[in-house]
């Protein structure tokens, strides 16, 4: 090896990572699902002939079979098609409330435990009064401030992502700024920045990346949810939420509209939720619930 | 212990005036004029301006914010900008709807969660915990409202056995107990998956205690030493975490509503948003975080009924 960080056992950091993760495979499967998920989205228009937003209302509410594998919705459009360009919309919300909410959340830990007196107690309050909404009610409020949107969407279910982020990096800062090699930073003439990003933020970057992946599910499902009740992007884009919304009215003869949708919506929550699990027992099993 | 709920009450008491500031300031920046939206597209400059008169709206920011908050204290929630009716009524009517759901839901997801979690550990890694750990992870992931449609189709639709939509009649128990099924089930399965997991991971670590193997050592009972011994030990931290279930449930339970067609305050809730009446959104999650802060202290209070070390 010539990365040099051998240890003692023979084996080197990443190898005793990559030996966890692959002992476990529950976790394969879910990191499997996760990227396979990602890629049939990205891959939709090699995947399927039919675009999700040809109407063809003569052959409206038809059955799964022949050439609409998953059968057509109310205005004769595939389902199939719909639901491969849908997660587009969820693993991008995914990806960018948990990114949007983790920096915002960490940044404001950041600050808080670093800093410390007034600054400290202003936004760690404001961080409980946010962890007092319920998380859909939240999303749900801002959204309706807001309006529709892709970009919006994001922004709501980020807010709604960032107080468990300004937690961890807040607990996390408090017990290291007292630490003696962050002393022996200060007293070499590092500035706050430097602290905080070079000494705090890298020793807790560990326990923030398992948060997002145990968060990225959360998002998903907050999506889906939002975009249920019908915020969020508007029609005619797909999302997995509004298919379900727009199938209810025809449960009894349709089913397929609905049923089919909430699939893909379990499978990439069940997916994440395992990739979270797994990065969770290879960076901090303390951490283990 | 009545000076430790006082004080615990003070603490909450900034928080929930926090949320209510932060609610009312997000409705006022809402897009769109309250007053226009009630009176449609069509309606003259006049009766806009009278009604914006009417209601308040046209005074300055900081007046509207402490009429609202003065209302608060006396329990006026203000007049739904649609109907004009007093939101409390509203709010009185929906709240039983949403308090049964929910505390149904509540003991469905005990009664599952539980045993299935203590099974799951007690038989750690052979088929039985398999089973009860690969469900629970599905019932992880499940969006409620997708397992109601699910529950629907089957129980409503395919068996005919339950009704679908509607609470039903109120004043005939029986009814109201044929449509609380589905949706109360729905809910307690979501929360019970949760429960099932961490009941498990917390009596297995309860069972690595050197009390539980100092009670088997002494000749108990397998069945007293799980129940007495290991069970109430683990319950603790299950009780810190029911406080966060119940919050959970609240999230759940306004789309459960939407695919029941039942009345509650999630329904009341999504209708408001629709129709672009401030005053009844804001009143109405001003009550379901209420409930939140009410929730975060019978947890804390609970604690030292389960945990004798624990005073107050």
């Amino acid at each position: 090896m010539s990365t040099g960080a051998v240890a003692l056992g023979g084996r080197t950091e990443r190898q005793r990572i990559w030996a966890t993760f692959l002992r476990n495979r529950v976790s394969l499967v879910g990191v499997v699902l996760a990227i396979g998920l990602a890629a049939v989205s990205i891959a939709a228009p090699l995947l399927t002939a039919w675009s999700p937003f040809n109407q063809d209302t003569a052959q409206r509410l038809r059955p799964p079979g022949g050439l609409h594998l998953l059968g057509q919705d109310t205005f004769g459009r595939d389902v199939l098609a719909r639901i491969l360009y849908a997660g587009r919309v969820s693993l991008l919300v995914g990806v960018g409330a948990v990114a949007l909410g983790g920096l915002t959340g960490t940044a404001m830990g950041l600050v808080a435990g670093y800093y410390g007196g007034r600054v400290e107690s202003v936004l760690m309050r404001f961080v409980d009064i946010l962890m007092a909404f319920p998380s859909l009610l939240l999303g749900l409020i801002v959204l309706a401030v807001l309006g529709p949107g892709l970009g919006k969407m994001i922004f709501a279910i980020g807010i709604v992502l960032s107080p468990p982020f300004a937690r961890i990096a807040h607990g996390a800062t408090l017990s290291l700024v007292r630490q003696e090699f962050v002393d022996a930073a200060r007293a070499v003439g590092a500035g706050a920045w430097r602290i905080v990003v070079g000494h705090i933020l890298r020793n807790i970057l560990g326990e923030l990346v398992v948060l997002c992946g145990l968060l990225a599910a959360g998002a998903i499902r907050i999506e889906a949810s939002l975009s249920f009740i019908g915020l969020g992007v508007s029609p005619p884009t797909p999302t997995w939420g509004n298919m379900i919304r727009e199938g209810t009215p025809y449960l009894i003869d349709a089913p397929w509209l609905s049923v089919a949708p909430g699939v893909a919506i379990l499978l990439a929550v069940l997916a994440f939720n395992l990739v979270g699990d797994a990065l969770r027992d290879v960076i901090d099993p303390r951490l283990r619930v | 212990m009545i000076r430790y709920v006082l004080s615990r009450l003070l603490f909450a008491l900034p928080i929930f005036l926090g949320v209510i500031t932060i609610v009312f300031v997000i409705v006022r920046i809402l897009p769109g004029d309250p007053a226009q939206a009630a009176l449609g597209d069509y309606a003259s400059p006049d009766a806009v301006a009278a009604l914006r008169q009417r209601l308040g709206l046209d005074r300055p920011i900081p007046l509207q914010y402490g009429g609202y908050v003065a209302g608060l204290v006396r329990g006026d929630l203000g007049k739904s900008l649609i109907t004009g009716a007093p939101v409390r009524d509203e709010i009185v009517h929906n709240l039983p709807y949403t308090l049964q759901l929910t505390l149904l839901a509540l003991i469905i997801g005990t009664l599952a969660g539980v045993p299935v979690g203590v099974m799951n550990a007690l038989t750690r890694n052979r088929l039985p915990d398999s089973i009860g750990r690969v469900v629970s992870l599905f019932g992880l992931s499940v969006p409620a409202y997708y397992l109601g449609i699910l529950l629907i189709l089957l129980f409503a639709i395919e068996l005919r056995l339950l009704p679908a939509v509607g609470a039903g009649d109120l004043t005939s128990p029986g009814d109201a107990l044929r449509h609380l099924i589905l949706p109360a089930a729905t809910l307690g399965l979501v929360m019970a998956a949760a429960v099932a997991r961490f009941t498990r991971s917390t009596v297995l670590n309860t069972l690595g205690q050197d009390f539980v193997r100092t009670a088997r050592a002494k000749g108990l009972q397998p069945r007293v030493v799980t129940i007495r011994h290991t069970l109430r030990a683990a319950l603790i931290p299950i009780v810190s975490l029911a406080g966060l279930w119940s919050i959970g449930l609240i999230g759940d339970s306004v789309t459960t509503e939407i695919v029941f067609a039942r009345p509650g305050l999630g329904s009341m809730m999504v209708g408001a948003m629709l129709q672009r009446d401030y005053t009844s959104l804001q009143s109405v999650m001003v009550v379901y975080t209420a409930f939140v802060v009410l929730i975060n202290l019978a947890t804390d209070l609970a604690y030292g009924f389960i945990d004798p070390r624990i005073r107050y």
